[in-house]
């Protein structure tokens, strides 16, 4: 599945799996660019069928509710929904 | 998948039907406007692309008996407005909100996951209804009850269509 990159600071890989009709998602990734971390973020229903189906899998192995925006930092901190202050904790 | 156009005179147009609808109903739309017609902007799209309007922010599946309760305004709304004062995708904010000018957060997801609403779905196949003189129909979106053969062709309290009642007893 392919992955849009944003350059930006190296802070770990920081995944943000997104819808591109979301309100949330939409401020979680201008947030990640107004902070400046290099990421990749993917539009999970822009997805053909067969790759949405192994994302969708994907974004529940880090999120059981596979929901939008997840964001994944490392494999292995999560962080679910917009939440901004939580975000820039982690990555600011 | 394709992202259908859409333009600023359908949001606009759109836009106002949400607004009078909700108004007229005692719901009220996010007044972030900005924020709003980009949540009617993905509405209008996930109409064009599955022919109903799933909820911006869930992943819908094109299967409309899935997606039912995530058809706009969605099952989780009234839920959600009274434990957070604003719906999943915050298109709609309850009174208090909008009059205080609370900031709107995103809040947690209330719809159960897929493997929940699998599970679900197989219990309710499987379990038993009491007996009435007649079946009890709930409109999952209003909670409005009748007692009918089959529910109206469309809530009499807030227009949810048919497909939206579930049986209750």
């Amino acid at each position: 599945m392919k992955m849009e990159h944003v350059p930006g600071t190296k802070k770990g890989i920081v995944v943000l799996y997104a819808l591109s009709t979301c309100g949330w998602c939409a401020k979680t990734k201008a947030l990640l660019k107004e902070i400046g971390v290099d990421h990749s973020y993917v539009y999970v229903d822009l997805l053909p069928q067969e790759e949405l189906e192994e994302t969708l899998q994907e974004v529940e192995r880090f999120n059981p509710h596979g929901s939008f925006p997840t964001l994944v930092i490392d494999n292995t901190k999560v962080i679910v929904g917009f939440r901004e202050q939580e975000i820039r904790e982690a990555l600011g | 998948m394709n992202v259908p156009e859409i333009t600023e005179a359908e949001i606009d147009a759109r836009y106002r039907i949400l607004d009078r609808d909700a108004e007229e109903g005692g719901y009220h739309l996010n007044p972030d406007v900005a924020f709003t017609r980009n949540l009617v902007r993905g509405l209008l799209v996930n109409e064009r692309r599955y022919g109903y309007m799933a909820c911006p922010c869930r992943i819908a599946t094109g299967n409309k008996a899935e997606d039912l309760d995530i058809i706009c305004p969605c099952d989780y709304r009234d839920p959600d407005l009274n434990e957070y004062g604003a719906c999943y995708c915050a298109l709609y904010v309850s009174g208090d909100v909008l009059a205080q000018k609370a900031p709107v957060r995103s809040i947690p997801e209330r719809r159960p996951s897929r493997a929940e609403r699998k599970k679900a779905r197989q219990e309710q196949a499987t379990g038993g209804m009491v007996q009435t003189a007649y079946p009890v129909w709930r409109c999952r979106v209003c909670g409005y009850l009748c007692a009918m053969d089959n529910p109206p062709l469309v809530c009499p309290i807030c227009k949810a269509k048919q497909e939206r009642f579930e049986r209750f007893l």
